[in-house]
């Protein structure tokens, strides 16, 4: 890949020379911590001992599931939030408060809908106190550049999403950043409109127009970290750290068809779902077992008609996940998800990046509704030890009853309070389908008897 | 723009009273009784004001109402400032945040036509005998009508900004004055608008029993339209009436056209949407703005202010300028002392309370005013029970009509800005006419002007119900009562309740004018809490007005707490559509 830093020496005179020559790192993050306050006044680890270092003129993906921490990195380098502990530098400097020369893609895109695309652009300009004249020409350019000419006087809520996150990116780059730092940023628009901003990104960065040095990028899609980075970070989950690095040589640009592409994607999936078959099956000691167990929700729709599609033809039992995921349109993330709940009830296995059926997961695809329900309860009372504990409480009660709060806090002495919603939505979904128990949602109440 | 979505934050707060709430109580009574413990120490004759005298020629009125809108827009305009400036401080400090939202809260449920007399004292005293004092009194007693819900609608918008915003404020280095201005201020606009709105509509009320006030045997006039209507009532005239009536109409609809819907249809952008609505509200006058180059040159120097003052590199300190380098614990030392500051003053107030009042009143007072404070409130209870019986069923009906609801609401809107007083002559001449129950037939003053709350809300729900929702209805043939309780009701919920906690609290404070009504010499008396204050108040009977409204406050601030803010949750929670 070509070099893009001579081009930036000629697009942004005012950065000293010195920074060429030190090619130290942009970025030095060194055993970083973080967590969050649990539910039960405990603190959740977010984020443990993360070591990563940025050079001028590469491009990194910070590239895990959801939930795993990588936005948490992000703020923290972007100096939005403080590391627990450990020490992060940028160029040199403990990050406190946010750097400057960095500057941040969100993936809500969080433009101002009362100013218009022009000022906010300008908007990142005017808080360095840039004389007016010189910040239009400046946003004017940036507009230019990211392709935006004529629609400097619309108003957000009047672009699309694509036209949204590029005046993202423009007012991203109109400040001249070192390290641009991106959060999703295609993640909440649609397919080709996302490969579309992808493809111009990736261009505008090799032809060297971008006004930066480097690019970390968040994402869970795995071909997106391929098809821009230059280097993956994968991040593992409970508690997020960096699990591997990969570094992507394919020259731009890089054609996902490319059997060299294809290879690599296939082997990062392979090494994601390694851990994942690692986690799941142990149920002692390790965070987010036993009763702590966090549940993501998966509608029982959802799981049953992913067990019938695996059962039938062309997979008859077994998938490749890569192709899975495609078939089935579904993100990495969202088809890795799956395939965990499917693998916590035992239903199905994941392995090397090939999602299995188990024996029981064969006799589920091929019952009627009823009997599926039976075994579904099963496989919920024996491997989700939360619900067999609900089960059991509800049973013993004389009242055959008890209030969600007792479960919540038991939940919390394990998870964050999102985690325990979740795992409480999902208890409740799945316990409804298996008819193990009832749920008054205005009562929050469990109990055994059948709604009337 | 709905109610709902401004007001649902603030009361979707703590349900139950705690001890911030009579802390604030506390606060509020004790700075009642200093200023009135102040105005009884120096008793100047207020008669030495120098003032002309009203008339009731209709060729004065214009004069006249021009006085009154010059006060009630004085007085949004301190609002406003007040709004600014207390919105953020409670937003950006959590020591200050701890007391000033539940003395937000106190405040609001104050009822202020009984505190009247005793701001006219204090501002009098400021300023012996000259007008001025009289006219920051009446301004003033506009302004209290008028600054909580505003304010408390920017405290809450100001919690609530969008946290990637905040965010990106941060990331792009904005200092906090430039935040506040760019980020917060922007963001709280629409609701802030509309609650100004509502504000200029319950102002009204105010104006006309603030510019006319009797304390004890001396009596404040200040030309305007209230005064003329206090003398209109005085001297049985009824054209005089309709004439004020006409000037108020027309005074209201020019506030309409000529700032208020300029400013909602410029304030559409503010609106917090991603997408562009289909229907954005739309003004001539602001059209008449945009391309009449002259008319818009004219706001550039307000452009360039606000542009100027927002891009000043002022540090503010507060929450988001927490410097992250690890995150701070809140000081406890700093946190006991401000504890102990509060519960201090909190003491002394209290103290100051029980010594003022214990003088001259006894626990058989607090009995009787009590007692009355439950009659009070068996007629709100009662009023809005029938108010929601008529007007639910109308306001549905309209609803569902887009077209006849657009022009029902400003209607609505108009009728909600009517005071009591106008009607008193039908009242008083129909109730000794025929020699009917002043308890009884007194009460419907008190909802008069605040009954249009349901209605226009009520229109509001209807007029936002799916109409997937009402075609799948049909479909499954439901009529009849079912369609109101399985459908229409549930879906207009939210809608109505917030309507009614608006209403509700509207009449607690018109009791004090509603419960004694006078037609010339006639004066009708119903008993209640309001009349009780009114009376203490005409005999200059202090420690009883305190006395009152004390009272009121804390059944207005537990009806609310108990009743409404309860229901109001589990509208939100179960009924609220989309
Ligand atoms: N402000 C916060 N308070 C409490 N928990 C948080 C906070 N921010 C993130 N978390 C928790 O940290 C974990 C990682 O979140 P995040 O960094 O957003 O993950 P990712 O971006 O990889 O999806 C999640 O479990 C989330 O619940
Ligand atoms: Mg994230």
């Amino acid at each position: 890949m070509p070099s893009p830093n001579a081009v930036f020496a000629s697009a942004d005179q005012e950065k000293p020379m010195l920074d060429q020559l030190n090619q130290a790192s942009l970025l030095d993050i060194r055993g970083v911590c973080r967590s969050f306050p649990k539910g039960s006044g405990e603190e959740l680890l977010v984020l443990e001992k993360v070591d990563l270092t940025l050079h001028s003129g590469e491009i990194v993906g910070l590239l895990g599931r959801s939930g795993s921490g990588k936005s948490t990195l992000l703020r923290i380098i972007a100096g939005l939030i403080a590391p627990s502990s450990g020490d992060a530098k940028c160029r040199g400097e403990t990050i406190m408060g946010p750097p400057n020369g960095v500057s941040m893609v969100f993936q809500s895109f969080a433009l101002f809908p009362w100013l218009t695309v022009l000022q906010n652009v300008e908007l990142g300009l005017e808080a360095l106190g840039i004389d007016s004249v010189e910040r239009r020409t400046r946003a004017l350019a940036a507009i230019d550049l990211i392709g935006l000419d004529g629609f400097e006087s619309a108003y957000p809520k009047e672009l699309s999403g694509g036209m949204r996150q590029r005046v993202g990116f423009a007012r991203a780059l109109v400040v001249h950043p070192d390290l641009l730092l991106m959060d999703e940023p295609f993640s909440a628009l649609d397919v080709l409109t996302a490969e579309t901003l992808r493809t111009d990104m990736v261009d505008l960065w090799i032809e060297g127009r971008l006004p930066i040095k480097s690019v970390l990028m968040v994402t869970h899609n795995i071909e997106e970290a391929v098809l821009m980075c230059d280097r993956i970070l994968v991040f593992s989950s409970n508690p997020g750290r960096i699990a591997a690095e990969i570094r992507v040589d394919l020259p731009h640009p890089r054609n996902r068809l490319d059997p060299a592409f294809r290879q690599l994607v296939d082997s990062i999936y392979a090494r994601m779902t390694q851990r994942a078959e690692a986690k799941t099956p142990a149920i002692e000691g390790i965070p987010g077992s036993g009763v702590g167990m966090i549940l993501q929700h998966v509608s029982s729709n959802v799981l049953s008609g992913l067990i019938e599609t695996l059962a039938g033809p062309p997979y008859a039992g077994h998938a490749d996940l890569p192709v899975l995921a495609n078939s089935l349109q579904l993100e990495a993330d969202e088809i890795f998800h799956l395939g965990e709940s499917l693998q916590l009830l035992r239903f199905a296995q994941l392995s090397e990046g090939d999602l299995m059926l188990t024996d029981a997961g064969k006799r589920f695809a091929h019952l009627e509704t009823d009997a599926r329900k039976k075994l579904f309860a099963e496989h919920l009372i024996n491997y989700v030890p939360v619900m067999g504990l609900i089960r059991r409480v509800l049973d013993e009660r004389p009242s055959h009853s008890a209030p969600v709060a007792r479960f919540r806090n038991e939940l919390e002495d394990y998870m964050a309070e999102d985690q325990a919603d979740e795992t409480l939505k999902t208890i409740v979904s799945w316990g409804r389908y298996a008819e193990l128990f009832a749920y008054d949602e205005q009562a929050e109440l469990f109990s055994l008897e059948n709604p009337h | 723009m709905t109610l709902q979505e401004i007001l649902s934050p603030r009361l979707g707060q703590a349900l139950r009273p705690n001890v911030w709430d009579a802390v604030a109580l506390v606060l509020v009574i004790g700075a009642m009784v200093l200023i009135v413990y102040g105005g009884e120490q120096t008793a100047l004759p207020l008669s030495a004001l120098d003032v002309d005298p009203v008339t009731l020629d209709p060729a004065h009125l214009p004069a006249y109402a021009l006085r009154t809108t010059m006060r009630m827009l004085l007085a949004i305009v301190c609002s406003i400032i007040f709004t600014f400036i207390y919105a953020a401080l409670a937003a950006k400090s959590r020591r200050a945040e701890m007391v000033l939202i539940p003395l937000l809260d106190i405040l609001q449920s104050v009822p202020i036509l009984g505190f009247l007399t005793f701001t006219v004292v204090f501002f009098l005293n400021l300023f012996p005998g000259q007008v001025f004092g009289a006219e920051l009194a009446c301004v003033f007693a506009i302004f209290t009508s008028q600054a909580w819900n505003m304010t408390f609608s920017m405290y809450q918008s100001m919690r609530n900004v969008p946290k990637d915003l905040e965010e990106a404020s941060q990331s792009f280095h904005l200092s906090g004055w430039q935040r506040f201005w760019r980020l917060d201020v922007p963001f709280a606009m629409p609701g802030l608008i509309w609650n100004t709105m509502m504000s200029m509509s319950g102002g009204w009320f105010f104006v006309v029993a603030s510019e006319a006030i009797t304390v004890g045997n001396t009596t404040v006039t200040l030309p305007g339209i209230g005064s003329y209507v206090a003398l209109a009532i005085k001297q049985q005239n009824l054209a005089a009436i309709g004439y004020a009536l006409l000037a108020m109409f027309l005074v209201i609809l020019a506030y309409d056209q000529l700032l208020f819907r300029p400013v909602v249809a410029w304030a559409d952008k503010f609106r917090f949407e991603q997408t562009a609505s289909a229907s954005a509200p739309a003004s001539w006058m602001l059209d008449l703005f945009r391309r009449t180059r002259a008319l818009r040159v004219l706001t550039y120097p307000f452009a360039a202010l606000n542009k100027a003052i927002s891009n000043l590199h002022i540090g503010l300190p507060g929450r988001f300028k927490t410097a992250t380098r690890r995150r701070r614990q809140p000081s406890r030392i700093v946190d006991a002392a401000w504890l102990a500051i509060v519960m201090a003053c909190t003491g002394d107030a209290a103290w100051r309370i029980y010594r003022y009042l214990s003088a001259t009143l006894g626990p058989s007072d607090l009995f009787s005013a009590v007692g009355y404070g439950f009659i009070t409130l068996a007629r709100v209870i009662v009023l809005i029970a029938l108010a929601t019986l008529i007007w639910v069923p109308v306001g549905v009906w309209i609803g569902l009509r887009p077209k006849l609801a657009e022009r029902i609401q400003p209607l609505a809107q108009f009728l909600a800005a009517f005071p009591a007083n106008l009607a008193f002559p039908v009242f008083v001449v129909m109730i000794v006419r025929y020699g009917l129950n002043t308890n009884v037939w007194l009460s419907p003053l008190m909802i008069l002007g605040t009954q249009w709350y349901i209605l226009f809300n009520v229109i509001a729900g209807a007029s936002a119900f799916p109409t997937d929702l009402r075609e799948a209805a049909g479909s499954f043939h439901l009529k009849g009562w079912r369609w109101w309780i399985k459908v229409v009701l549930p879906g207009i919920f939210p809608y109505y309740i917030t309507g009614a906690i608006t209403a509700s609290g509207g009449s607690w404070n018109a009791a004090i004018v509603a419960e004694v009504a006078s037609w010339g010499d006639t004066h009708l008396t119903a008993s209640g809490l309001g009349a009780y204050i009114a009376t203490a108040t005409e005999a200059g009977d202090f420690p009883r007005v305190v006395l009152g409204i004390a009272i009121m406050c804390v059944l207005v601030t537990l009806f609310n707490r108990l009743f409404w803010r309860p229901l109001y949750a589990f509208a939100e929670r179960r009924l609220r559509l989309g």
